[in-house]
């Protein structure tokens, strides 16, 4: 995992992500999901690009599945974005890291 | 110069084992493979770009192609584009993608322990993945078109042994029911392909395994393909109908679609495009 990337878990999601000053970009993962694997370098990438603007980080959802719950997630990769508390945006999928990237910036 | 496109490592990445890959005897993880292969073409100077290519013209040398709205000039280039799932092809389907529909039940399978879900599809890799969904879901239902499976001897046995699996022949998805604002996928319509009555069928998440078909999209008008899409090569070289544009691996394979194939295949394009320049000088 990239040095800029957080790993988001149970108990600081409340902190880190709903209650951000920045927009979160959140990717929910699974070590035995491969298309998580694929897309695993864009998300680091992407964290070093925004820095400073946006915060990148992964769940893991084996780990901590109630989060998971809570946004309905049921498939991984899923890469949601969360404004003021709240998820405003979302992709699922093995996307292109410019999906990725215009998904943020619908969002600053 | 390697663009990655949407599926960096491709269906590799979905391969938990791979086991008939020369100089693996133990088998080797898909994702661990192509980092391995992605290290070993950095090593003799790859640069390898996590970008996908949106466009190419390939009507005039030097080739063009559009990755990221800028335009990258070649003298040669090689498809190694791949295949990826078959989709059913639905409105409905889009919509629910990745609420209560997948692609994939190793990644998926996980978010429904105790629920109802179907497969769609009569393959080997239909009846692996019902198998594997097994695991989770307190039932699996299989959704085949036909009476009879397509799938190996030894995997429909391993089937119809399974008392979590019950098979539905004859049958089709005419729509995925649910809504993403609401909990996401509720059910499907399936429909008789032999009397065409249509019923509602409650389930928790449907997943596809309908094959595979090329990422061939993008070079449409430009290069040759049969009529599944598949890129034409001549004889056993990678040549392609365009003079310096050459394809390999599952793109141009219907038939074998291994990791060594595919390897050796690319091999061979490395080969010929490394002709191709010389005989330019």
């Amino acid at each position: 995992m990239g040095a800029d990337t957080v790993e988001f878990t149970e108990q600081d999601f409340d902190e880190k992500v709903l209650s951000s000053d920045l927009p979160v970009l959140v990717d929910f993962w699974a070590e035995w999901c491969g298309p998580c694997h694929m897309i695993a370098p864009a998300i680091d990438e992407v964290a070093v690009e925004y820095k400073d603007k946006v915060r990148v980080g992964k769940l893991n959802v084996d780990q901590h599945p109630s989060i998971a719950a809570r946004y309905g997630i049921r498939s991984i990769p899923s890469i949601l974005l969360f404004k003021g508390g709240q998820a405003s945006d979302q992709l699922v999928g093995a996307v292109p890291k410019a999906q990725i990237t215009n998904m943020i910036k619908r969002a600053l | 110069m390697v663009f990655e496109g949407t599926q960096p490592g491709g269906q590799l990445m979905l391969t938990n084992e791979v086991e008939n890959y020369p100089g693996f005897p133990d088998g080797v993880s898909g994702p661990e493979m192509m980092e391995l292969f992605r290290k070993q073409a950095q090593r003799f100077g790859a640069e390898t770009l996590f970008q996908t290519v949106t466009q190419v013209d390939f009507s005039s040398r030097p080739f063009k192609i559009k990755a990221e709205e800028e335009i990258t000039e070649a003298e040669t280039v090689i498809i190694s584009t791949g295949a990826s799932a078959r989709l059913l092809g639905l409105e409905s389907e889009t919509r629910l993608m990745g609420h209560g529909i997948s692609v994939c039940a190793t990644c998926d399978g996980f978010f429904y322990q105790d629920k109802d879900v179907i497969v769609v599809g009569g393959g080997d890799s239909a009846m692996e993945e019902a198998g594997f969904l097994t695991r989770f879901a307190s039932r699996v239902t299989i959704v085949h078109r036909r009476d009879q499976l397509r799938a190996s001897k030894i995997m429909q046995e391993r089937i119809f042994n399974n008392p979590k699996v019950d098979i539905r022949w004859n049958a089709v998805v005419e729509q995925m029911l649910g809504d993403t604002q609401n909990g996401g996928l509720t059910g499907v319509i399936l429909k008789d392909t032999r009397t065409g009555k249509t019923e509602r069928f409650r389930c928790d998440g449907v997943f596809l395994a309908l094959g595979h078909i090329p990422n061939t999209e993008l070079f449409k008008g430009q290069v040759d393909m049969n009529e599944r899409g598949y890129i034409i090569t001549r004889g056993k070289s990678a040549h392609t109908s365009v003079s310096g544009i050459f394809a390999c691996g599952d793109v141009q394979d219907a038939v074998y679609r291994q990791a060594i194939t595919a390897a050796g295949s690319g091999c061979a394009a490395a080969i010929d495009a490394e002709h191709f320049l010389e005989n330019q000088a």
